[in-house]
């Protein structure tokens, strides 16, 4: 057989199974069947009650998704690379009183420097994650664990029994949480804004590649001669820093903020980044798919609250959905694996 | 100039190095994993690395690819010295690596797994998605494969995946490539292609280090080959000058310590049967006995199927076919309890993972068959277990100060004693040991052997899997002979030597008895 031949002879056959391709099809575009399960709950709500779909009823839902979608972008990022960040709650918690405290001491303090503040502790908080994550070896979920409590806990220290209320906050910041441009909540648009930079740059940006290569395979970026440690602390320091913006808005928002605002939201966003098709396994995902996800449970809880469904059921249908987004993603990719097999036994 | 070096071949004694490696030493810990190793690659040609599993050829990949720094030697790449700290230093002095098990990113799209760590991008650092997908669609068309450059790479085939790499290599215009076993996992049709388009990077001028078990493959693809042994060098010769019988001589050839007590037992009845064992795809139509009082070792090469047949056997692994018997009664295959309780114990490769709970005492492991028998309404006592283990330990000479202490504590050998102590403790009457002496030192080598040799005494039978040759003819009856999944030979005590052994493990036919 001259070489030619061989190089010319099919080693696989050529076309993959009808039904494979539609199963391949529906993997790789989750934000279509998301924003599809989406349309059905908001046409079926609107049809029992009319007023779901009510303008106040779609800003308050925008309004509630912004910052669990914000926060539910940078862990993305984080998840992307096989690790996990569980003190955003407490990082947002901290930002947001430390931020309603500088304000209540310095009512003239500038709205950007605020901002500026809030990140900054944000990075802070995400520096700190990424050096026990890549200098200390310590496994992700054990080390933000940890900085859940800390961060909490030097909360509580600083607050004491305070509370921050709206009463302090100057009118051009209290803006950020209410006002609107032309319908368009302020809030909304930075989210929407920050979503739609990160997601430029995670698709077109070496970096940005890198996080999923990392996530991918661990040791073939290694390889491939990515600097992992600086690359998962830069993760770290981008979630952090976007939980501190979200602290920001938070109490810009709410006006009022004690030593547990944001307790406990780290597991929503989870759900969310989960639910929106960002695989705990690393690799795979994106920020779009995350930020549907986020929409999709805020949609599916504020439904059911219109619809008069009893607070269990409420919580046992967003554990429901968890649970069916992640089997679904395993059984989906399990059968591709499978067929593809089948298909190289074949030759 | 390509088409000169090719028409010069590999063969001009005069030509330029691309790759030499002198000297060169490198230890982990107290293993010294390379003691002398030396490699000289010349441009266009295919060069073979040869030795036994542990003679060090991995380490030598590592050290080229910039995984490991050597400790002591001299690397060079187109006659310049040369240290590299990272791959990214061996990727840019041309070196490319192509592991066994490729090292891709399966979410990843062909192009995306070609261009990870060095993309092309544009003045503001954008990637340049269309003309890296551009250039993957050239490349792979240049080798002459047809694949989709924006497909993930996750779904295809060890062969396509490899593909893939090799594109990877050729668009860092690596020239110098390291293969690692790339024809381990293929079909013969997978081969064939791989070594075309082996051969068209040849005639380019590309250096090739190629890695194989299978000495057909040397004779069909290679010019020159480089033999090691125990982390030394050997001899670097033309291929065309060598046969299979030099070749295995030279990977094997040392002197056999007498540590080995060689147990002379006259084998008994049948206690273990195996007939026509297959399982799709690992191993197939697998058949022999183990009588009482004799050791029958599971000899052939890493990935040839020998832990797996052990696994079928106790059935950890679901067999598709075939049937096994114990003391003449047939075994339910598929259920490890249904085995333990005819009496099979099976001491498994891994200690660490797989026999020992390295985070219990040596008493809780040493115990830990027998938790039914020991254990009263579902309660354990320590008393019990202390009391058991200390009559194993006493029997096996583990040298232990406190039963409670954890296990973790114990050295390498000992750790065995009582992975031995822990199966031997239900009663077996067929024993499977899986790489007895994998990590211990030498002295507590000596010890297994010899607890091995006492236990036959008492007409246990034993089914020994190793690696190590010199263990197999020091301690086996009978050696069978695996080579990917099939019976290569069965060897009775004077037909075993080191030679046939590996030729049969590398699937010399003629050598089959």
């Amino acid at each position: 057989m001259t070489m030619e031949n061989i190089l010319s002879l099919p080693v696989k056959p050529p076309q993959p199974a009808q039904s494979q391709r539609w199963l391949g099809w529906l993997l790789r575009h989750r934000e279509a069947s998301l924003s599809a399960v989406l349309l059905v709950i908001v046409l079926g709500t609107s049809l029992v009650h009319p007023n779901f779909l009510s303008a106040q009823s779609i800003k308050d839902i925008i309004l509630n998704v912004s910052i669990i979608a914000l926060l539910t972008v940078g862990l993305t990022v984080v998840m992307l690379m096989r690790h996990i960040d569980l003190s955003i709650g407490s990082t947002l918690g901290l930002s947001a009183f430390l931020v309603g405290d500088l304000f209540s001491r310095f009512p003239h303090v500038p709205v950007a420097a605020a901002i500026a503040i809030g990140v900054l502790i944000g990075l802070l908080a995400g520096a700190v994650n990424g050096l026990l994550v890549t200098w200390g070896r310590v496994p992700s979920l054990v080390a933000t664990l940890s900085t859940l409590y800390i961060f909490r806990g030097i909360d509580y220290a600083w607050v004491g029994g305070r509370e921050i209320n709206a009463t302090v906050l100057p009118e051009n910041f209290a803006v950020l949480g209410s006002g609107s441009f032309l319908g368009l909540p302020y809030m909304a648009m930075i989210a929407f804004g920050l979503l739609l930079l990160l997601a430029y740059y995670l698709k077109n940006f070496r970096g940005g590649r890198e996080f999923y290569a990392i996530g991918s395979n661990h040791e073939g970026a290694r390889l491939a001669g990515i600097n992992v440690a600086y690359r998962e602390f830069s993760g770290f320091l981008l979630c952090g820093a976007i939980a501190g913006l979200a602290g920001v808005l938070w109490l810009a928002r709410f006006g009022s903020v004690n030593a547990s605002s944001g307790n406990g939201i780290e597991l929503q966003v989870v759900a969310a980044a989960v639910v929106g098709s960002v695989s705990i396994a690393g690799g795979s995902g994106s920020v779009l798919g995350a930020a549907l996800g986020a929409l999709l449970l805020a949609v599916i809880a504020s439904a059911l609250v219109i619809l008069h469904v009893s607070g269990f059921w409420q919580l046992a249908i967003q554990g429901a959905l968890i649970l069916l987004a992640i089997t679904g993603d395993t059984l989906l990719s399990r059968m591709l694996a499978r067929q593809t097999v089948r298909r190289n036994n074949h030759v | 100039m390509m088409q000169a070096i090719a028409a010069s071949t590999a063969l001009t004694p005069n030509l330029a190095p691309a790759l030499e490696l002198l000297a060169a030493r490198k230890s982990f810990g107290a293993v010294a994993a390379l003691r002398d190793a030396r490699l000289h690659m010349l441009p266009g040609e295919v060069h073979a690395l040869l030795g036994e599993n542990g003679a060090g050829k991995s380490t030598i990949v590592k050290i080229l690819a910039g995984v490991h720094a050597p400790d002591a030697g001299v690397l060079k790449v187109d006659g310049r010295a040369v240290s590299f700290k990272t791959p990214a230093d061996a990727r840019r002095a041309g070196i490319a690596v192509i592991y066994q098990e490729p090292t891709l990113f399966g979410a990843l799209s062909i192009t995306e797994n070609i261009y990870m760590g060095r993309q092309l991008t544009d003045r503001f650092g954008r990637l340049q998605h269309r003309a890296m997908s551009a250039e993957v669609e050239k490349l792979l068309q240049r080798m002459g494969v047809s694949l989709d450059p924006a497909r993930i790479v996750q779904g295809l085939s060890i062969a396509d995946q490899q593909v893939v790499e090799i594109a990877k290599a050729l668009s860092q215009q690596a020239h110098i490539l390291i293969m690692d076993e790339p024809t381990a996992a293929l079909s013969k049709l997978e081969v064939e292609r791989l070594f075309a388009i082996v051969r068209r990077l040849r005639e380019q001028g590309v250096a090739l280090l190629f890695i194989t078990h299978r000495l057909e493959e040397v004779f069909a693809l290679t010019q020159r080959l480089t033999i090691m042994r125990d982390g030394a060098f050997v001899m670097t010769g033309l291929t065309a000058q060598m046969d299979a019988e030099l070749i295995v001589r030279h990977m094997v050839g040392r002197d056999l310590g007498n540590y080995y007590p060689r147990p002379d037992t006259v084998p008994g009845a049948v206690a273990l049967k195996v007939k026509g064992l297959s399982r799709r795809g690992v191993f197939k139509d697998i058949s022999f006995e183990v009588r009482k009082g004799e050791i029958v070792a599971l000899a052939g090469l890493v990935g040839a199927g020998r832990s797996e047949v052990a696994r079928a056997i106790f059935g950890i692994d679901a067999a598709d076919a075939g049937e096994v018997w114990i003391n003449g009664l047939p075994l339910n295959l598929g259920h490890p309890g249904a085995a333990v309780d005819a009496g099979l114990a099976l001491v498994p490769e891994d200690r660490r993972q797989q026999g020992l709970v390295m985070t219990a005492s040596i008493a809780r492991n040493a115990t830990l068959t027998m938790i039914r028998r020991l254990s009263h309404c579902g309660f354990m006592r320590v008393a019990d277990e202390m009391q058991t283990s200390a009559e194993w330990g006493k029997k096996l000479k583990l040298k232990a100060h406190d039963y409670g202490a954890n296990v973790a504590t114990l050295s390498g050998g000992n750790q065995q004693k009582v992975v031995l102590a822990k199966w031997l403790a239900t009663g077996p009457s067929v024993l499977i040991i899986d790489e007895p002496t994998r990590g211990i030192d030498v002295g507590a080598k000596a010890e297994v052997y010899h607890t091995i040799a006492q236990l036959l005494e008492q007409g246990l039978a034993v089914l020994m899997i190793s690696s190590e040759l010199p263990e197999v003819l020091g301690m086996a009856h009978r050696v069978i002979v695996l080579n990917e999944g099939r019976i290569a030979a069965q060897l009775s005590r004077d037909q075993m030597n080191e030679e046939t052994i590996m030729a049969a493990a590398l699937g010399q036919e003629e050598s089959v008895v």
